[in-house]
């Protein structure tokens, strides 16, 4: 069951993505209305983070395109912030907490610009949103999992986008922490901002979630969570793969062959 | 005596031009050594130092000049194509990226090899001095071509400068880097061809085989000292420079003694005295550290000692002897008479008598606050992770050496002030 909305602020089509010929995304089509939170949910494999990253450009398409604003995102990279997965990097980087959060302000700044005093102001006012402020100074290697989820979300905040894309953050975090940020999410929401959640706990989707997408190497479901959180619908997406889909991936990447042709 | 004299007063032209070159040199390649090193590629930068020597000898065979602005140009390319033939390999076939370097490198090495063989055996007069790229000569940095390669080492000082807030992002997180919209593309290529110039520029001094050091050891030293990068970069350039300096002075004492391989010896020696003694991370540091914990679980369970010797009859300030203090706690006389020193330094004990030893008021505050703390810890274990009291006493024995006041407050506030421990033994307040 896929819902569209007649006015999207995040329109996906027909997005494939491909990893060495082989896909782990077919032909997904999205459209999020304004203001929600939306949790992105299926099994290991499925395919969450690699939608949120073709999304915000990071992997190629192999076939569709996304539109964010009814733009490209290249037009609209400003109002869009991303939270990657907190695996991603080296905690070990010689970095202080607040020198990281201070970073969501560089793709405002421009080439050669150094954060001035105002930028400082918006950090640390995301820090203290996310009850970080005493740690401003710390080194960044010498953080929980927990304080490092919310290191990387007040860097976003410090954003002050529009549209938010947040890869796992709720995974390895502990309880005051998850609290902390479904808070924070809300909050968001209320002030009319869209935030895209990859999301694991099915025990949680519908307390946190009010849209919902569901994904198994393909959309299963996209709409609001009371129509899509159904029986039928979690079964197709952890149901297990679907085998033909999965054969014609194998066979892809073996004759490393081109999704489309062209 | 008089050559050392002779080289501090730079009065000689040639020494100051070696000199400032080298340091120059040795400074921007540290610089910009430092986001090779954050980014991993460390061993990279020695494929691209190795793929420089092809290059070189490319370009004086099409030229038949030595210009070094020919040479620099030649160098560049290869020590590009290297990094792009890695890549590629890497992209295109399943190998990890140990092993395409590895390949790349000596490919492109055996090649540069090959063509500096022919170059020599050609009999051009003209050849002669190629080969000092190998392991570089720093005292042929006079006159235009000194100008030349401080010129590439000012444009990579001030490039890394313009771009740091923009490299530092890259190398912490790539991804969130093409989020925010950064032309990551064109930063990637930026800092590899700054890169590979570093690289370029630094051969004359060092030359080929010894050039990853020159860019990599500089940063991996100045990692102990710091977490932070500005002041990484400050350190990694200071290294740089004092190496580039005592190699400069080193091979004009001693006639004959490399400057090249001096300045990495330098550097060397910096990073492996770095490693040991910069504070928080060196290894002395460590290891000064180790045996500050092992004085204190010492000295407190000295303490405890003195403490529940005098338990039974609350006569904790009394007076004990050595022999009383060992029933209670077993240990080696001699760690007992060092402990008893220790405390006494401290005024935590005073000596009574030949082998007795008493409580001072500050002791006797000290004492009781650990066996409070082990105490209160095998009450925190026994009810909070459900341990049978026979498995609590030997974790308690550690951790009530390090629980913070912090900590301390939070225990007696969750456990609600309790009276007995597991063992129902009364906990002291």
């Amino acid at each position: 069951m896929i819902i569209h909305t007649p006015k999207p602020v995040l329109e996906v089509h027909d997005l494939t993505v491909s990893y060495n010929s082989k896909p782990v995304l077919w032909s997904v089509d999205i459209t999020i209305p304004e203001g929600v939170l939306a949790g992105i949910i299926g099994p290991n494999g499925a395919g969450k983070s690699t939608l949120i990253k073709a999304i915000m450009g990071l992997l190629p398409m192999a076939s569709g395109f996304v539109k964010v604003f009814d733009k490209p995102l290249e037009e609209v990279r400003q109002r869009i912030s991303y939270v990657p997965q907190r695996e991603s990097v080296d905690w070990d980087f010689p970095a202080s907490v607040f020198d990281v959060v201070l970073m969501g302000r560089y793709g405002k700044l421009g080439l050669f610009k150094k954060p001035n005093a105002e930028d400082r102001d918006i950090a640390m006012s995301s820090l203290e949103k996310l009850g970080m402020a005493n740690y401003a100074t710390r080194q960044i290697s010498q953080l929980s999992g927990g304080q490092q989820q919310r290191v990387f979300l007040a860097r976003a905040l410090a954003q002050q986008a529009d549209i938010y894309f947040m890869d796992e953050p709720f995974a390895g975090v502990d309880v005051a922490t998850e609290t902390a940020i479904i808070e924070l999410l809300k909050e968001l929401r209320a002030e009319g901002k869209t935030v895209l959640v990859v999301h694991h706990d099915l025990q949680t989707v519908t307390e946190y979630f009010d849209w919902l997408i569901m994904l198994n190497m393909k959309l299963v479901a996209s709409g609001p969570s009371d129509k899509v959180f159904t029986k039928e619908l979690l079964q197709e997406t952890y149901g297990g793969r679907l085998t033909i889909l999965s054969k014609i991936g194998d066979l892809l990447k073996n004759e490393q062959f081109p999704i489309r042709e062209r | 005596m008089d050559q050392i004299l002779a080289f501090f007063s730079f009065a000689d032209i040639n020494t100051r031009f070696v000199v400032l070159g080298s340091m120059l040199l040795a400074v921007s390649t540290a610089v910009v050594g430092c986001f090779s090193f954050l980014r991993n590629r460390s061993l990279s930068g020695d494929a691209v130092a190795h793929a420089v020597l092809p290059g070189i000898c490319l370009s004086f065979m099409l030229t038949g000049t030595k210009n070094p602005i020919y040479l620099l140009i030649g160098a560049f390319i290869t020590g590009w194509l290297s990094l792009l033939a890695s890549d590629y390999l890497k992209r295109k076939t399943k190998l990890k990226e140990d092993t395409t370097i590895a390949i790349v490198l000596s490919v492109f090495f055996g090649v540069g090899i090959v063509l500096l063989t022919a170059i020599q055996q050609s009999g051009e007069a003209s050849q002669s001095g190629l080969d000092k790229f190998l392991f570089g000569q720093a005292a042929s940095l006079v006159g235009p071509d000194l100008i030349v390669f401080a010129s590439l080492a000012i444009v990579l000082l001030l490039a890394t400068f313009f771009f740091f807030k923009e490299f530092t992002l890259l190398s912490f997180d790539k991804g969130y880097a093409v989020s925010l919209g950064l032309p990551v593309k064109f930063l990637e290529i930026l800092l590899s061809s700054l890169t590979v110039l570093a690289i370029v520029t630094g051969i004359q001094a060092v030359g080929v085989v010894l050039m990853a050091a020159m860019l990599i050891t500089p940063a991996a030293g100045a990692r102990f000292w710091t977490d932070s990068l500005v002041k990484m970069i400050w350190i990694a350039a200071l290294l740089g420079a004092i190496s580039g300096f005592a190699g400069a002075f080193i091979s004009y004492v001693g006639p004959g003694l490399p400057t090249g391989p001096w300045i990495v010896m330098v550097l060397s020696g910096l990073a492996i005295l770095s490693f040991f003694f910069a504070p928080k991370k060196g290894v002395l540091f460590l290891y000064l550290n180790q045996q500050k914990h092992r004085r204190k679980i010492l000295t407190e369970n000295v303490l405890k000692a003195f403490f529940h010797a005098g338990e039974a009859e609350e006569l904790h300030k009394n007076a004990k002897t050595e022999a009383e203090i060992q029933v209670i706690r077993p240990m080696k006389q001699e760690e007992l008479l060092y402990a008893l020193k220790l405390l006494r330094r401290s005024y935590l004990v005073r000596k009574t008598g030949t082998t007795t030893w008493q409580l001072t008021d500050k002791g006797f505050i000290q004492a009781k606050r650990v066996a409070k703390l082990h105490r209160l810890w095998e009450l925190y274990l026994a009810t909070y992770l459900n341990l049978p009291p026979d498995h609590i006493h030997d974790n308690a024995e550690t951790i009530e050496h390090i629980i913070t006041p912090q900590v301390e407050q939070w225990l007696e506030q969750q456990l609600n002030y309790p009276k007995t421990d597991p063992h129902g033994e009364t906990i002291p307040y």
